[in-house]
């Protein structure tokens, strides 16, 4: 049986005008960790109001733990933990205070279920008495995980956990992660960081309501039709300008210390008329390199790819 | 010699015992990118707002465009155009009425607004939008308002806080490609990000710990400096000796 099983989800506002989610189908395997990748409004949070009970999709089924969304909306609430992209503990209760209210909602106890949260629960233990509201973003972050967890769950949402963090921070965070799943808890994270993609087992990619591509993100990026191209020179800003009206240019963005480039005909020598083309244009300090493409180029095509279609 | 956009020297800000900004000295040049790094909590908010004359500063110097921070500070606001992630046109008003609201805050002429008005929607493609209200279109379409919005009135130096925070993959580099053109048209551009491939398209980088300015050079520099592949790895290896992680 799957952890999540999503058959055909749709879901609109404003009375139809507004598409977040277009009849989305995936499945999660108990377990599993699972991301759901995609930048604001693409949907994410939509599909964890629907998978947490909280909202009611237009259309399509979906189970969790093998409940019903709608119809056994109660049993969902008492196995899953959900962490909302919004900060929504409780700002005026202490952080002890917050995690004895959740557990205590859920009729259990901090320390029945101290294990599952010990490792993260210690970090922010020294501030047990100071109120919510008065913790930083980082501490914030770990108690709301605190609180999701407290009463066992066997499904974990979370949606956006990461969203703002320093990059030390979430690296810190991904770690808390893999060790909760070693712990045989399912989880769906959803991020707007690429990089993190590689961090999950499967991924989602998801833009405007449509899901781009389900796959381990190895097969993802495998599955990159072209060959990628690295190119840079002294002048970025200039390099790109002129790359962009290179007759064999299928595409070209910038991508951190580089440019990414695929061309339309992958000819022989490639690299060597690309640098005639460029030294032309007087660009010094060229560099060509092939390499491999990461989650984000994917992400670029495939979100280009379905823009094309749907412009035809 | 040109103008330095921003200097500041031993700029200092503190809350009580708590010492938010430490002692920081750096200068930017006119029309450079200028990427403002650091953890959480680091100070990078609290420098800014000193910068942009909504804070005083405890103790330093700086002169922002020119202006001193201590009692120039409505100068430097009027020098200046500000964005960050956290959206702030009129959602209610549509693209047009929100550039004849700021713009007119700022000082431009009728005329000047309506041809700002149509300039603008035209370089963003919006011309079919114009008459909407900005809540209605995506985020990435609203940062990339909001941005052009913040440099409507040609302002020396723009300081964007965290713009791209959310914001897809493609729109991100876009609003990249806007940032490049505002450079070149001369504005400064002082930008912080989480993103660390964002940090490589700035011209020089500075990154925060604990209050203080760790590092301060060109990406290039700085990977050399700490022998490491990539920026997330030189900002990993400076951020994670900080002793703060407090906002």
């Amino acid at each position: 049986m799957s952890a999540i099983k999503i058959e055909h989800i749709t879901k609109t506002y404003d009375k139809g005008n507004v598409t977040a989610l277009n009849d989305i189908s995936l499945e999660v395997a108990k377990g599993e960790l699972f991301g759901l990748i995609g930048p604001d409004g693409a949907g994410k949070s939509s599909l964890f109001r629907i998978l947490t009970t909280l909202l009611i999709a237009d259309k399509g089924t979906a189970t969790v733990d093998g409940f019903d969304v709608v119809k056994d909306y109660k049993q969902i609430r008492g196995c899953v933990g959900y962490m909302p992209g919004k900060f929504s503990l409780y700002q005026d209760l202490t952080v002890e205070e917050n995690l004895t209210f959740f557990a205590s909602l859920f009729g259990t106890s901090i320390s029945e279920n101290y294990d599952l949260i010990k490792d993260i629960y210690v970090q922010i233990e020294p501030f047990k008495t100071r109120r919510a509201g008065k913790l930083s973003g980082g501490m914030k972050q770990k108690l709301a995980l605190c609180c999701a967890l407290i009463h066992k769950p066997t499904v974990l949402f979370l949606d956006e956990p990461t969203t703002g963090v320093d990059a030390v921070s979430r690296k810190e965070f991904w770690e808390m992660l893999k060790r909760l799943k070693e712990q045989q808890i399912t989880i769906m994270v959803s991020t707007p960081y690429m990089d993190e993609a590689n961090l999950c087992e499967r991924i989602a990619l998801i833009q405007n309501g449509e899901l781009l591509s389900v796959d381990t993100p190895e097969k993802i990026v495998a599955s990159y039709p072209q060959q990628l191209y690295a190119v840079k020179a002294d002048n970025m800003h200039k390099i790109l300008n002129d790359v962009r009206f290179y007759e064999n240019l299928q595409s070209v963005y910038a991508f951190g210390e580089y440019l990414h480039t695929t061309f339309k005909n992958d000819e022989a020598q490639i690299e060597s008329k690309l640098t005639a083309y460029l030294q032309q244009k007087n660009n010094s300090g060229i560099e060509i390199k092939k390499i491999e493409p990461t989650i984000e180029d994917s992400f670029i095509r495939l979100m280009t790819e379905a823009s094309l279609i749907k412009q035809h | 010699m040109e103008e330095k956009a921003i200097i500041c020297k031993d700029l200092t800000k503190q809350f009580g015992d708590f010492v938010a900004v430490n002692k920081i000295s750096f200068e930017v040049d006119s029309g450079e990118i200028f990427g403002f790094l650091g953890a959480n909590g680091a100070g990078k908010t609290t420098a800014m707002r000193m910068l942009c004359g909504l804070s005083f500063p405890s103790s330093g110097e700086a002169t922002v465009a020119g202006f001193n921070v201590f009692n120039q500070q409505e100068k430097i606001k009027r020098n200046i155009g500000y964005m960050s992630q956290k959206f702030s046109l009129y959602e209610n008003l549509s693209i047009l009425e929100n550039i004849e609201f700021f713009g007119g805050i700022y000082g431009l002429s009728d005329r000047q607004l309506k041809e700002k008005g149509e300039e603008l929607v035209n370089t963003l493609r919006l011309q079919k939008e114009a008459k909407k209200m900005v809540g209605e279109l995506p985020l990435g379409w609203k940062q990339k308002l909001a941005f052009s919005v913040a440099i409507i009135h040609k302002p020396k130096i723009v300081f964007l806080d965290e713009p791209t925070g959310g914001v897809d993959p493609i729109t991100r580099r876009q609003f990249w490609d806007l940032i490049y053109k505002a450079a070149d048209d001369g504005i400064t551009v002082f930008v912080t990000t989480h993103y660390m491939d964002e940090a490589e398209y700035c011209n020089r980088i500075s990154i925060m710990v604990d209050g203080r300015i760790d590092a301060l050079d060109t990406p290039t520099n700085l990977k050399k400096q700490f022998s490491a592949e990539t920026m997330n790895d030189v900002f990993y290896e400076l951020a994670r000796g900080a002793k703060r992680s407090d906002n």
